[in-house]
Protein backbone atom coordinates (compact mmCIF):
# COMPACT_ATOMS: atom_id res chain seq x y z
CA UNK A 1 0.00 0.00 0.00
CA UNK A 2 2.74 2.38 1.08
CA UNK A 3 4.72 1.51 -2.00
CA UNK A 4 1.87 2.59 -4.26
CA UNK A 5 1.61 5.91 -2.46
CA UNK A 6 5.36 6.50 -2.74
CA UNK A 7 5.44 5.51 -6.40
CA UNK A 8 2.55 7.85 -7.09
CA UNK A 9 4.30 10.75 -5.35
CA UNK A 10 7.62 10.12 -7.09
CA UNK A 11 6.00 9.79 -10.51
CA UNK A 12 3.94 12.95 -9.98
CA UNK A 13 7.08 14.80 -8.93
CA UNK A 14 9.04 13.52 -11.91
CA UNK A 15 6.26 14.37 -14.37
CA UNK A 16 5.86 17.93 -13.13
CA UNK A 17 9.59 18.53 -13.01
CA UNK A 18 9.84 17.21 -16.55
CA UNK A 19 7.01 19.42 -17.80
CA UNK A 20 8.65 22.38 -16.10
CA UNK A 21 11.88 21.71 -18.00
CA UNK A 22 9.95 21.04 -21.20
CA UNK A 23 8.53 24.53 -20.84
CA UNK A 24 12.06 25.90 -21.26
CA UNK A 25 12.21 24.34 -24.71
CA UNK A 26 8.65 24.95 -25.83
CA UNK A 27 7.91 28.46 -24.66
CA UNK A 28 9.07 31.22 -26.86
CA UNK A 29 10.45 34.16 -24.96
CA UNK A 30 12.52 34.72 -21.86
CA UNK A 31 9.64 35.86 -19.67
CA UNK A 32 7.34 32.94 -20.40
CA UNK A 33 10.26 30.50 -20.00
CA UNK A 34 10.73 31.76 -16.47
CA UNK A 35 7.43 30.13 -15.56
CA UNK A 36 8.76 26.61 -16.18
CA UNK A 37 11.44 26.46 -13.47
CA UNK A 38 9.33 28.24 -10.83
CA UNK A 39 6.68 25.59 -11.32
CA UNK A 40 9.01 22.60 -11.22
CA UNK A 41 10.28 23.64 -7.81
CA UNK A 42 6.84 23.84 -6.25
CA UNK A 43 4.69 20.83 -7.04
CA UNK A 44 7.40 18.69 -8.66
CA UNK A 45 10.06 18.96 -6.00
CA UNK A 46 7.32 19.23 -3.37
CA UNK A 47 5.94 15.76 -4.04
CA UNK A 48 9.42 14.23 -4.33
CA UNK A 49 10.21 15.65 -0.90
CA UNK A 50 6.97 14.35 0.62
CA UNK A 51 7.83 10.92 -0.80
CA UNK A 52 11.32 11.14 0.72
CA UNK A 53 9.98 12.20 4.12
CA UNK A 54 7.43 9.37 4.19
CA UNK A 55 9.96 6.77 3.03
CA UNK A 56 12.70 7.60 5.52
CA UNK A 57 10.21 8.04 8.37
CA UNK A 58 8.76 4.57 7.85
CA UNK A 59 12.09 2.83 7.17
CA UNK A 60 13.28 3.16 10.76
CA UNK A 61 15.67 5.68 12.26
CA UNK A 62 12.85 7.89 13.51
CA UNK A 63 10.95 10.63 11.76
CA UNK A 64 12.83 12.35 8.97
CA UNK A 65 12.17 16.06 8.75
CA UNK A 66 15.13 17.28 6.71
CA UNK A 67 12.73 17.56 3.82
CA UNK A 68 10.79 20.30 5.57
CA UNK A 69 13.95 22.38 5.54
CA UNK A 70 14.65 21.68 1.89
CA UNK A 71 11.11 22.79 1.06
CA UNK A 72 11.46 25.90 3.20
CA UNK A 73 14.74 26.98 1.62
CA UNK A 74 13.51 26.21 -1.90
CA UNK A 75 10.33 28.20 -1.38
CA UNK A 76 12.32 31.13 -0.06
CA UNK A 77 15.03 31.17 -2.71
CA UNK A 78 13.28 30.13 -5.95
CA UNK A 79 10.97 33.17 -6.19
CA UNK A 80 13.80 35.54 -5.35
CA UNK A 81 16.01 34.23 -8.14
CA UNK A 82 13.06 34.30 -10.58
CA UNK A 83 12.33 37.88 -9.57
CA UNK A 84 15.94 38.94 -10.11
CA UNK A 85 16.13 37.18 -13.49
CA UNK A 86 12.95 38.91 -14.62
CA UNK A 87 14.13 42.25 -13.33
CA UNK A 88 17.48 41.92 -15.09
CA UNK A 89 15.76 40.91 -18.33
CA UNK A 90 13.45 43.91 -18.12
CA UNK A 91 16.39 46.18 -17.50
CA UNK A 92 18.19 44.82 -20.57
CA UNK A 93 14.99 45.14 -22.59
CA UNK A 94 15.07 41.44 -23.42
CA UNK A 95 12.89 40.53 -26.42
CA UNK A 96 9.32 39.71 -25.42
CA UNK A 97 6.19 38.38 -27.09
CA UNK A 98 4.20 41.25 -25.69
CA UNK A 99 4.99 44.89 -25.37
CA UNK A 100 7.43 45.63 -22.55
CA UNK A 101 6.38 48.02 -19.83
CA UNK A 102 8.31 51.30 -19.63
CA UNK A 103 11.60 50.98 -17.77
CA UNK A 104 10.75 53.13 -14.77
CA UNK A 105 13.64 51.76 -12.74
CA UNK A 106 16.15 53.17 -15.21
CA UNK A 107 14.24 56.43 -15.33
CA UNK A 108 14.38 56.70 -11.56
CA UNK A 109 18.09 55.85 -11.43
CA UNK A 110 19.08 58.42 -14.01
CA UNK A 111 19.70 61.89 -12.64
CA UNK A 112 17.01 64.36 -13.70
CA UNK A 113 17.72 66.25 -16.89
CA UNK A 114 20.23 64.02 -18.68
CA UNK A 115 18.19 60.96 -19.50
CA UNK A 116 19.46 61.01 -23.09
CA UNK A 117 22.98 59.80 -22.24
CA UNK A 118 22.40 56.14 -23.02
CA UNK B 1 15.75 45.77 28.41
CA UNK B 2 13.67 43.06 26.86
CA UNK B 3 13.95 44.71 23.43
CA UNK B 4 17.72 44.94 23.65
CA UNK B 5 18.36 41.43 24.85
CA UNK B 6 15.79 39.70 22.69
CA UNK B 7 15.06 41.96 19.71
CA UNK B 8 13.26 39.40 17.58
CA UNK B 9 11.55 36.63 19.56
CA UNK B 10 9.90 35.14 16.47
CA UNK B 11 13.19 34.96 14.60
CA UNK B 12 14.79 33.32 17.64
CA UNK B 13 12.09 30.66 17.67
CA UNK B 14 12.33 30.09 13.92
CA UNK B 15 16.13 29.77 14.03
CA UNK B 16 15.95 27.30 16.92
CA UNK B 17 13.41 25.25 14.98
CA UNK B 18 15.58 25.31 11.84
CA UNK B 19 18.56 24.13 13.91
CA UNK B 20 16.56 21.22 15.31
CA UNK B 21 15.49 20.26 11.79
CA UNK B 22 19.07 20.51 10.54
CA UNK B 23 20.40 18.13 13.17
CA UNK B 24 17.20 16.06 12.92
CA UNK B 25 17.11 15.46 16.66
CA UNK B 26 15.18 16.59 19.70
CA UNK B 27 17.92 15.91 22.27
CA UNK B 28 17.97 18.38 25.15
CA UNK B 29 21.46 19.58 24.25
CA UNK B 30 20.38 20.47 20.75
CA UNK B 31 17.32 22.35 21.99
CA UNK B 32 19.58 24.47 24.19
CA UNK B 33 22.13 24.97 21.43
CA UNK B 34 19.37 25.92 18.95
CA UNK B 35 17.91 28.47 21.34
CA UNK B 36 21.38 29.86 21.97
CA UNK B 37 22.00 30.26 18.24
CA UNK B 38 18.52 31.72 17.81
CA UNK B 39 19.32 34.24 20.49
CA UNK B 40 22.81 35.18 19.26
CA UNK B 41 22.22 35.40 15.50
CA UNK B 42 19.57 38.18 15.66
CA UNK B 43 21.88 40.16 17.93
CA UNK B 44 24.71 40.00 15.40
CA UNK B 45 22.49 40.68 12.40
CA UNK B 46 20.46 43.43 14.04
CA UNK B 47 21.06 45.96 11.26
CA UNK B 48 19.48 43.59 8.80
CA UNK B 49 16.17 43.59 10.69
CA UNK B 50 15.24 47.20 11.36
CA UNK B 51 11.58 46.47 12.16
CA UNK B 52 10.20 44.00 14.62
CA UNK B 53 7.95 41.43 13.02
CA UNK B 54 4.62 40.95 14.72
CA UNK B 55 2.01 38.48 13.61
CA UNK B 56 -1.31 40.04 14.47
CA UNK B 57 -3.58 37.28 13.35
CA UNK B 58 -2.19 33.72 13.39
CA UNK B 59 -5.48 32.18 12.23
CA UNK B 60 -5.49 34.35 9.10
CA UNK B 61 -1.86 33.42 8.48
CA UNK B 62 -2.69 29.70 8.70
CA UNK B 63 -5.62 30.15 6.33
CA UNK B 64 -3.40 32.15 3.95
CA UNK B 65 -0.81 29.34 3.86
CA UNK B 66 -3.53 26.77 3.16
CA UNK B 67 -4.94 28.91 0.33
CA UNK B 68 -1.45 29.29 -1.19
CA UNK B 69 -0.80 25.54 -1.01
CA UNK B 70 -4.10 24.82 -2.69
CA UNK B 71 -3.45 27.44 -5.39
CA UNK B 72 0.01 26.02 -6.06
CA UNK B 73 -1.43 22.58 -6.79
CA UNK B 74 -4.31 23.83 -8.94
CA UNK B 75 -2.19 26.33 -10.86
CA UNK B 76 0.56 23.75 -11.45
CA UNK B 77 -1.85 21.51 -13.27
CA UNK B 78 -3.25 24.34 -15.36
CA UNK B 79 0.19 25.64 -16.32
CA UNK B 80 1.35 22.11 -17.16
CA UNK B 81 -1.59 21.81 -19.51
CA UNK B 82 -0.70 25.11 -21.14
CA UNK B 83 2.91 24.05 -21.70
CA UNK B 84 1.82 20.75 -23.23
CA UNK B 85 -0.80 22.52 -25.34
CA UNK B 86 0.00 24.94 -28.12
CA UNK B 87 2.48 27.58 -26.94
CA UNK B 88 1.44 29.86 -29.82
CA UNK B 89 -1.96 30.24 -28.24
CA UNK B 90 -0.69 31.60 -24.93
CA UNK B 91 -1.50 35.19 -24.17
CA UNK B 92 1.32 36.38 -21.91
CA UNK B 93 1.07 39.85 -20.45
CA UNK B 94 2.69 42.27 -18.05
CA UNK B 95 0.21 43.35 -15.41
CA UNK B 96 0.72 46.17 -12.93
CA UNK B 97 -0.71 45.33 -9.51
CA UNK B 98 -1.19 48.38 -7.27
CA UNK B 99 -0.02 47.65 -3.73
CA UNK B 100 -1.89 48.50 -0.54
CA UNK B 101 0.84 46.92 1.60
CA UNK B 102 3.50 49.16 3.11
CA UNK B 103 5.70 46.94 5.25
CA UNK B 104 8.75 45.57 3.47
CA UNK B 105 8.30 42.08 4.83
CA UNK B 106 4.68 41.93 3.66
CA UNK B 107 5.60 43.17 0.19
CA UNK B 108 8.37 40.61 -0.20
CA UNK B 109 6.08 37.85 1.03
CA UNK B 110 3.45 38.92 -1.50
CA UNK B 111 6.01 39.00 -4.31
CA UNK B 112 7.29 35.55 -3.33
CA UNK B 113 3.77 34.16 -3.16
CA UNK B 114 2.97 35.51 -6.62
CA UNK B 115 6.09 33.87 -8.05
CA UNK B 116 5.43 30.58 -6.25
CA UNK B 117 1.91 30.21 -7.60
CA UNK B 118 2.62 29.10 -11.14
CA UNK B 119 1.49 31.22 -14.05
CA UNK B 120 2.64 34.47 -12.51
CA UNK B 121 6.13 35.78 -11.77
CA UNK B 122 6.63 39.04 -9.95
CA UNK B 123 9.15 40.92 -12.05
CA UNK B 124 9.68 44.37 -10.66
CA UNK B 125 8.72 46.51 -7.74
CA UNK B 126 8.24 50.12 -8.69
CA UNK B 127 10.84 52.43 -7.08
CA UNK B 128 8.20 54.08 -4.91
CA UNK B 129 6.91 50.64 -3.78
CA UNK B 130 3.38 51.42 -4.80
CA UNK B 131 2.98 48.82 -7.52
CA UNK B 132 4.33 45.45 -8.50
CA UNK B 133 4.91 44.42 -12.09
CA UNK B 134 3.77 40.85 -12.65
CA UNK B 135 4.36 38.73 -15.72
CA UNK B 136 1.55 36.28 -16.34
CA UNK B 137 1.80 33.30 -18.65
CA UNK B 138 -1.74 33.30 -19.97
CA UNK B 139 -4.18 36.09 -19.21
CA UNK B 140 -7.86 36.23 -20.06
CA UNK B 141 -8.81 39.23 -18.06
CA UNK B 142 -6.21 41.53 -16.49
CA UNK B 143 -8.63 43.06 -14.00
CA UNK B 144 -9.73 39.63 -12.78
CA UNK B 145 -6.09 38.63 -12.25
CA UNK B 146 -5.33 41.81 -10.32
CA UNK B 147 -8.48 41.41 -8.22
CA UNK B 148 -7.67 37.79 -7.38
CA UNK B 149 -4.12 38.67 -6.31
CA UNK B 150 -5.45 41.46 -4.13
CA UNK B 151 -8.21 39.41 -2.54
CA UNK B 152 -6.50 36.06 -2.14
CA UNK B 153 -2.99 37.14 -1.14
CA UNK B 154 -2.71 40.81 -0.38
CA UNK B 155 -5.71 41.24 1.92
CA UNK B 156 -4.72 38.43 4.34
CA UNK B 157 -1.08 39.59 4.40
CA UNK B 158 -2.23 43.09 5.24
CA UNK B 159 -4.37 41.72 8.02
CA UNK B 160 -1.51 39.68 9.47
CA UNK B 161 1.41 42.11 9.24
CA UNK B 162 -0.18 45.56 9.26
CA UNK B 163 -3.02 47.00 11.22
Amino acid sequence: MLEYLLSFLILTGAVFTFIGSLGLARLRDFYTRLHGPTKATTLGVGSLLVASAVYFSTRGGGISLHEVLVTLFLFITAPVSAHLLAKAALHLRERSLVELPPDDAAAADAPAGDGAVR
Amino acid sequence: MNRRLLPHPLLTLALALIWLLLVNSLAFGHVVLGLLLGWAIPLFTRRFWPDTVTIRNPATLARFIAVVMYDIVVANVSVARRILGRPERLRPAFVVVPLALRSELAISLLANTISLTPGTVSSRLSPDRRSLLVHALDVDDRDALIASIQQRYEAPLKEVFEC
